[in-house]
């Protein structure tokens, strides 16, 4: 039996190669306001592997979701544009969007699995620019449900899943059983354009709306950011022509 | 209902889609934070489509373009069937064309929206590369060529499999169209072609040229015709591919034409009427050059903010010397100006006015204002600017071009002084 439907779950996120991200006056975070957000780089991934797995028909039915203000509803456009079905866009703004962390971000797809019998949750491994890396580990703890995270290749055999994860010692495959969490890491697949043919089908596409309530999700953060600073500035290096120099020279830092 | 035009080109302009925009469109998403410098919410002429097309093609730029430009403009050549056939697949060759083709039959403000788009890539070459394919060689085929004509030549060069170049100027003959000397002699149901052509962007690399030749002895205005030529028919000689200032990664040939024979079914539409097509397409060709420049001179700016931000001199940022940050807000109010100029001519355009006076408008000031903001912004890069691998430095060579091709400057006056009804009487 062909697992009827697969959930992608996408972020939007601060685009890596703006030129300047600057921390807010405040200390409280980094100014968001006019800096260009797209789709999350392993989101991409994600959505590609569900579609492809449609596309060798293991699945029925990609349904892409993403938690936010309405700008979201963009990020949702450009997976349906890249063959995802239907759309459903979880609304959040104001102060919630700004204290929204993985727990509840988690706590909504999780729900959301749940209510609508999804088979395969997907989603990114992290979001670059909080580089988190929690909210599939936690979703898959909440539903109950066997996880594959850092996927570098996914294959559907039956009623399980093998992946192989990219791990620190080197690739380790595991079979687990659906309904699973996996996670996208960035050699999985190479995500496809969305075509103009394609991003002027997606504009019939459907996204439904709902808010966290709907889904019986309490807002509420557990965690509190305190402060939000930059990096020390790097500075200059030293240049040396030895070994005994650059031993030299370490010692009179004090770093050995 | 189109009112206001001649009466030939009020018939002509009819075979244009015409899409009227509901207005519902464009308040449908509205996003709390502006996405970097384009105000996405309220545009007057874009619709989360639009941006949703700018954003898929930025990326086929970003990976697949950009990264090969600083080497195919030291090469002086750029793989055109690999290019083409890469944004053929992505859909963007055939935006404004028909279904039936492999188009998307959509409005020009797609194809304007994709011009901008393409102002991204890091040369000038290249855009007009494509200008040429999507938007020059290609307009009268889609809309009058037969059938049988649009299969051959139309649908592989929107797939991207042919490229196409544009034959109407000749060594004796540029801004004064009319006075081209290549004819296309009729013998039998064979066209015999002798003369050349100048200026050939993609010469070098088409499949084929819609050239533009004189097929008969009527008065200059009614005495041309367009014909579709495969460039691998015997008698095209490719004499040269010529060393330009600047669009290095663009191949410009020149070629000449001996005793080559085309069967006739290779006419685009009426013999006679080729001046009049070609003279159809050119608000489009002049809307789209403008597009494609405007995205390039933002650029332009704020590379320069970045680099004077960052270089100091008397103890300060070049940028904070008053005379650099007011020239370049002068600048940028005038790309703004433009940019609206563009947007009221293309959504007119769409809604089949005739907009050839707006659009001469739209390129002369194109044409003029890349100049100033390339001598400006290459003054406040010093010496930096003057050197080979700065974007500055290639901008300033390749924008040049645009106050004389695609229509002089010359050209374009004397269009807007026919409408101001200044020119003298004969």
């Amino acid at each position: 039996m062909s697992p009827a439907s697969v959930f992608v779950c996408l972020s939007l996120t601060l685009l890596s190669d703006y030129p300047v991200i600057r921390v807010k006056p405040d200390h409280s975070g980094v100014v968001t306001d006019g800096v260009k957000h797209s789709m999350n780089p392993f989101c991409e991934i994600a959505v590609e592997e569900a579609v492809k797995l449609k596309e060798k028909k293991f699945i029925k039915e990609v349904v892409a979701v993403s938690c936010g203000p309405t700008q979201v509803t963009e990020t949702i456009r450009t997976a349906l544009a890249m063959g995802c079905d239907r759309g459903i866009h979880v609304e959040v703004s104001g102060k919630d969007y700004e204290a929204m962390g993985p727990l509840q971000i988690a706590k909504i797809f999780a729900a959301l699995a749940k209510k609508e019998e999804a088979s395969l949750v997907i989603l990114g491994k992290q979001a670059i620019d909080d580089d988190c890396n929690q909210t599939g580990q936690m979703t898959a703890a909440l539903l109950d449900w066997p996880q594959g995270t850092f996927a570098s290749e996914v294959t559907i055999d039956g009623e399980k899943v093998k992946v192989v994860r990219e791990i620190d010692g080197g690739l380790e495959t595991i079979k687990i059983s659906m309904p699973a969490v996996l996670t996208a890491d960035l050699r999985l697949n190479t995500p496809r354009y969305a075509t103009l043919p394609n991003i002027m089908k997606a504009k019939k596409k459907k996204i439904a709306n709902m808010k966290p309530a709907d889904l019986g999700v309490d807002m509420v953060s557990r965690v509190e950011v305190l402060r939000v600073d930059e990096p020390p500035t790097r500075l200059a290096g030293v240049k040396v022509e030895t070994v005994d120099d650059l031993v030299a020279k370490l010692k009179a830092n004090g770093t050995i | 209902m189109c009112s206001s035009l001649t009466h030939t080109q009020h018939k002509l302009l009819l075979t244009q889609k015409c899409s009227t925009r509901k207005l519902a469109e464009n308040v449908s998403s509205k996003p709390k934070t502006a996405s970097g410098s384009e105000i996405t919410a309220d545009h007057l002429l874009y619709t989360p489509e639009h941006f949703a097309l700018k954003e898929s093609l930025k990326k086929i730029i970003d990976q697949d373009i950009n990264p090969y430009v600083d080497q195919w403009e030291a090469e002086g050549i750029f793989p055109a069937h690999k290019v083409f056939k890469l944004l053929g697949n992505a859909g963007f060759l055939g935006v404004n064309k028909p279904v039936e083709y492999g188009g998307l039959g959509l409005d020009f403000s797609y194809s304007i929206a994709v011009s901008e788009e393409l102002g991204n890539i890091r040369c000038g070459g290249i855009p007009m590369a494509i200008g040429v394919q999507t938007d020059m060689a290609t307009p009268a085929l889609a809309r009058f060529g037969s059938t049988e004509l649009k299969k051959e030549f139309l649908l592989p060069s929107i797939m991207g499999d042919k490229v196409a170049c544009l034959g109407v100027s000749e060594v004796g003959a540029g801004s004064d169209v009319a006075t081209i000397k290549t004819n296309a002699v009729r013998e039998g149901d064979e066209y015999v072609v002798n003369g050349g052509k100048m200026w050939t962007t993609n010469g070098t690399q088409a499949d084929w040229m819609c050239l533009l030749a004189n097929t008969s002895d009527s008065p200059s205005h009614k005495n041309k015709s367009l014909i579709c030529l495969p460039m691998n028919s015997p008698g095209v000689h490719i004499a040269r591919k010529i060393d330009n200032m600047g669009m290095r990664s663009s191949d410009t040939a020149e070629v000449f034409f001996d005793d080559v024979r085309m069967p006739c079914k290779n006419l685009i539409g009426q013999e006679g009427m080729g001046f009049t097509y070609q003279m159809l397409q050119f608000q489009e060709e002049r809307l789209w050059a403008c597009s494609n420049i405007l995205t390039m001179m933002d650029n332009i700016i704020q590379e320069t903010i970045q680099y004077t931000r960052q270089r100091k001199i008397f103890k300060m940022p070049v940028l904070y010397h008053q005379s650099v940050h007011f020239r370049l807000a002068e600048l940028e109010t005038e790309i703004e100006l433009l940019r609206s100029l563009l947007h009221r001519s293309t959504a007119l355009y769409i809604k089949c006015n005739d907009v050839t006076k707006l659009a001469s408008m739209a390129k002369l000031k194109a044409g003029r204002l890349s100049r100033e903001v390339g001598d400006s912004c290459l003054q406040y890069w010093g010496g930096m600017g003057f050197t080979s691998n700065v974007l500055v430095s290639r901008f300033y060579r390749d924008a040049r071009l645009l106050s004389i091709g695609g229509g002089a400057d010359e050209v374009m006056l004397s269009i807007i002084c026919k409408y101001m009804d200044t020119l003298p009487k004969k």
